[in-house]
């Protein structure tokens, strides 16, 4: 009854002219996206670019998900990384994110060019 | 729709049917009337209650199901989300972003501040015997506080 979480992983470039890694996921953000989601940030293994977590495919967050992105938040500030920057939520999910305080250590941004020229 | 209807649903206590509790609440809210906004807001509490009743209630336990109960009265919308468990002891902290970051609480351990922040009234009982279960409400009448930006 869980649709597999799917990572697509790809490198755009900032309006400052910097890259950014974009990660693209699809499917459920759930209790079992860990390995998908972790896996794909520990994959970019210091690379030092921004990154960027593109929601707009995703069918279906719960709470179980969140708290995947929020223990990749916690790696990235251990390891001091480039900031985080998240796009393509729908206005509830904003809203949830936000409730939680993820916006504190990850910008919410509506879409990719906003993202793009705010990260 | 005529006050009083009702619909019960059983779920399998499988990860994932969440999904089929949250469709039913969805349709049903809707029928009355409910905002999209509200919706979605129920949709997220009624998947976290089942989650909770699916692995802490009865414990992914293939013989038990989670029984969901919607009903409509006087123009607000009853969810009961019922399990086999003993019902909670206390209810958790509010969650500390900072705290999370930092590694110093655990990243989960959101559900019940997530219900209890999207929907009008959360309460969680323990009984009839053997069961426990949460009872949320969202209320028609307070469409235009969230319409006007609130955020419980």
């Amino acid at each position: 009854m869980q649709t597999a979480t799917k990572v697509n992983h790809r490198t755009a470039t900032a309006a400052s002219g910097s890259p950014v890694t974009v990660l693209a996921f699809s499917g459920d953000i759930s209790s079992t996206s860990k390995d998908a989601v972790l896996g794909a940030y520990h994959h970019l293994n210091g690379a030092g670019a921004a990154v960027l977590l593109d929601f707009t495919d995703v069918d279906y967050i719960n709470s179980s998900g969140i708290a995947i992105i929020i223990q990749m938040l916690m790696e990235a500030n251990k390891s001091a990384s480039k900031p985080i920057g998240i796009y393509g939520l729908t206005p509830h999910f904003q809203k949830v994110f936000t409730m939680v305080g993820i916006n504190k250590y990850a910008a919410l941004h509506g879409d990719e060019s906003t993202a793009l020229a705010g990260i | 729709m005529r006050n009083g209807s009702a619909v019960q649903v059983n779920l399998p206590s499988e990860l994932g049917f969440e999904k089929v509790a949250m469709s039913t609440a969805a349709s049903m809210a809707e029928l009355m009337g409910f905002s999209l906004d509200r919706i979605e807001d129920l949709k997220t509490a009624v998947a976290e209650a089942c989650i909770n009743a699916i692995e802490h209630g009865n414990q992914f336990s293939n013989t038990l199901v989670v029984g969901v109960e919607l009903s409509n009265c006087d123009d607000q919308l009853e969810v009961r989300v019922i399990d086999d468990g003993r019902g909670i002891a206390h209810r958790p902290a509010a969650p500390n972003i900072d705290r999370k970051v930092h590694g110093e609480e655990d990243p989960r351990g959101m559900g019940m501040f997530l219900i209890q922040a999207l929907v009008d009234e959360a309460e969680w009982h323990k009984g009839p015997p053997g069961k426990s279960f949460v009872r949320l409400v969202i209320k028609l009448d307070k469409e235009n506080e969230y319409a006007d930006g609130h955020e419980s």
